[in-house]
C-alpha cells in the first residue's frame, strides 16, 4: 500500500513530523522528569533509613 | 469503595502502578491503529486532497487541549472543596499536557492552513481563541512555577482556574462576535449532517481514543512525579530539622 | 470602605505615582503609534479605535501592582483582613480607588488623544466605553494583583495571568469604539462591555479576597 500525497506532501509530512516531535518531547520531559525525581527520592528514603 | 479513597496518595500510587501498563499499551495499540488506519487506508477528501489526514492529528489534539482545561477545573473545584492533595497535582500535572496538545492543534492546523486557507495564520474565532487558551496554560504554569508555598500555590492556581475558566468562555463568544470565521464547523457531531463521511470518520475515533489514553497515562505518570516530589520535599525538609 | 477609598486615592495622589503617570504613558502610546506606523491619516483612523483601548488597557496594567503590594510590604494588609469590614469590601474599595485615579481620568482625557490619532467621529462612543470599560479592567487587575501579592518582583507574572483576562473587554470596548467612528450604532457591544463589568465587579471581589487570604495565611 504506497500513498500518494502529491503536492500536499510537505504539509501532511510536516504536520505528522511537528506532532511526533511535540509530543516526543512531552513524553520524554515526564519519563525524564519521573526518573530523576523517583532517584533522588530513592536516595533520600535510603539515608532515613540508615539513621 | 469510593472514588474519594484514591485521594489518599498511597492508594493513588498502588492502583495507578497497576494500571499503568495497561493504559500504556491500550495508547500505543489505539494511536498505531488509528493513525496508521488514517495516513495508508484512507482515500483523498475531493476537496482537500492528502490535507484531509492532518484531521487525524488536529481534531483530537484539539479536543483534548480543551478536556484538560475543563479536567483542570474539576480537579481544581475538587480540591477547593474536599482539599484533596492529589486532586490539586493532578490539576498541575494535566497543564504542560495540555499546553502541549493547544500547541500541537495550532501548528497542525497551520500547516493545513497554508494550502487550503492560503494563509498559515488567520484572526478567525475558532483559531484566536485557541490561542488564548495556549496564553491561559502559560499564565497557569506561570503561577505554579513562582510561588514556593506548594498548598498556597495549590490555592491560588484554584482560583485562577476557576475565574480563568469563566473568562474563556466569555473571549470564545467575544472573539464570535468580533470576526466571521473561516474555520469548519464541528468534524464530529451527534446530528449527522454535519459529520464528515464514514471512511474518515472511524480511524479518526480511533485516534482520538488514542489521545484520550494517552492524556490519561501522562497525567497518571506526571501526578505520581509530584505526589513523589512532594515526599522528597517533606523529607528533605525533616532531614534539615533533625 | 469609603474612609479605605478616600486614603487610597489620596496616597495614590500625594505619592505623585498612579494619577499622572498612566496618563502619560497613555499619551505617549499615543505619540509612539504615529511615530511607527508614519504620518499617514486615513491609517490611523483606521486603527486608531484598536490603539487607544490597548493604550488604555497597558496604562492601567501598569499601576496594578500598586493596588495591594505597598500595604502587603508594610502590613497594612493584615490589618485591613482583620478590620470589621469584610476583605471583599476591602478589594472593592482598593479597586475603586485604582478606578478613580487611572480609569476615570483616561476616559476623560481620550477624546484628546483620539484628536492626536485622527479618529473621524464617535469620541461620545470612545468615552462613553471607556467610562463602562475600565472599572471592569480596575477590579481584573485588583484580583491579578491578588493573586501575585506574595511573589517578588511578580510584575511580569501578573502581566502574563492579566491579560489574557482582559481579552472580552479590549474587544467590546474596541469595537464600540470601531462602529461609533464608523458612524454606526454601537450599543450593543456597550451593553455587552456593560455586562462585562457588571459581572466582574460582582464576582470577582470574591476571587480577590480568597487569594489574598491565602496569600496572608
Amino acid at each position: 500500500m504506497t500513498v500518494t500525497l502529491g503536492k500536499y506532501a510537505l504539509p501532511v509530512l510536516g504536520s505528522y513530523a511537528a506532532t511526533i516531535v511535540l509530543l516526543g518531547v512531552l513524553v520524554a520531559v515526564t519519563l525524564w522528569r519521573g526518573a530523576q525525581v523517583r532517584r533522588a527520592l530513592a536516595a533520600v528514603e535510603a539515608r532515613a533509613g540508615d539513621e | 469503595m469510593s472514588i474519594w479513597e484514591y485521594a489518599n496518595p498511597k492508594r493513588f500510587m498502588d492502583t495507578s502502578t497497576r494500571v499503568l501498563p495497561v493504559l500504556v499499551l491500550a495508547t500505543f495499540a489505539c494511536l498505531l491503529v488509528g493513525v496508521i488506519w488514517g495516513f495508508f487506508f484512507t482515500p483523498d477528501d475531493y476537496r482537500q486532497g492528502a490535507t484531509v489526514r492532518i484531521i487525524y492529528l488536529h481534531v483530537p489534539a484539539a479536543m483534548m487541549a480543551i478536556n484538560a482545561w475543563v479536567m483542570m477545573l474539576v480537579t481544581s473545584l475538587i480540591w477547593l472543596v474536599r482539599r484533596h492533595h492529589v486532586s490539586a497535582l493532578a490539576a498541575k500535572a494535566a497543564a504542560p499536557v495540555g499546553l502541549t496538545f493547544t500547541l500541537v492543534a495550532l501548528v497542525t492546523g497551520a500547516l493545513w492552513g497554508q494550502p487550503m486557507w492560503g494563509t498559515w495564520w488567520a484572526w478567525d474565532p475558532r483559531l484566536t481563541s485557541f490561542l488564548i487558551l495556549f496564553l491561559f496554560y502559560l499564565g497557569y504554569i506561570a503561577l505554579w512555577a513562582a510561588i514556593e508555598d506548594r498548598d498556597a500555590a495549590a490555592d491560588l492556581t484554584s482560583v485562577l482556574c476557576l475565574v480563568g475558566s469563566v473568562f474563556a468562555v466569555l473571549s470564545r463568544y467575544a472573539v464570535n462576535f468580533w470576526n466571521q470565521g473561516l474555520h469548519q464547523g464541528a468534524s464530529l457531531s451527534l446530528d449527522a449532517e454535519e459529520n464528515v463521511s464514514d471512511v474518515f470518520w472511524q480511524p479518526l475515533v480511533m485516534c482520538i481514543a488514542g489521545f484520550v489514553l494517552l492524556f490519561i497515562t501522562l497525567v497518571l505518570l506526571r501526578t505520581r512525579t509530584e505526589i513523589r516530589a512532594r515526599r522528597l520535599a517533606a523529607l528533605l525538609m525533616r532531614e534539615r530539622m533533625a | 470602605m469609603i474612609a479605605l477609598f478616600l486614603r487610597d486615592v489620596r496616597l495614590a495622589v500625594r505619592a505623585g505615582g498612579g494619577f499622572g503617570l498612566a496618563f502619560a504613558f497613555y499619551l505617549l502610546v499615543a505619540v509612539l503609534v504615529p511615530l511607527g506606523v508614519g504620518a499617514d491619516g486615513a491609517v490611523l483612523a483606521r486603527i486608531a479605535p484598536g490603539i487607544l483601548w490597548v493604550g488604555a488597557l497597558l496604562s492601567c496594567l501598569l499601576t496594578l501592582d500598586r493596588i495591594f503590594a505597598l500595604d502587603f510590604e508594610d502590613g497594612s494588609l493584615d490589618l485591613l483582613a482583620t478590620a470589621p469590614i469584610p476583605l471583599e469590601g476591602v478589594v472593592l474599595a482598593k479597586a475603586a480607588a485604582h478606578w478613580v485615579v487611572t480609569g476615570l481620568p483616561l476616559a476623560v482625557l481620550a477624546p484628546g488623544l483620539g484628536v492626536l490619532m485622527n479618529l473621524d467621529a464617535g469620541y461620545g462612543w470612545l468615552v462613553a466605553s471607556l467610562m463602562i470599560g475600565t472599572p471592569a479592567l480596575s477590579m481584573i487587575g485588583a484580583f491579578g494583583a491578588a493573586l501575585t501579592v506574595g511573589v517578588k518582583r511578580g510584575g511580569l507574572l501578573m502581566s502574563l495571568l492579566v491579560l489574557p483576562l482582559y481579552v472580552p473587554v479590549l474587544i467590546f470596548g474596541a469595537e464600540v469604539v470601531k462602529r461609533g467612528s464608523a458612524g454606526l450604532d454601537g450599543a450593543t457591544p456597550l451593553m455587552l462591555l456593560a455586562g462585562i463589568t457588571a459581572g466582574a465587579v460582582a464576582l470577582l471581589p470574591f476571587a480577590a479576597a480568597a487569594a489574598i487570604r491565602v496569600n496572608l495565611r
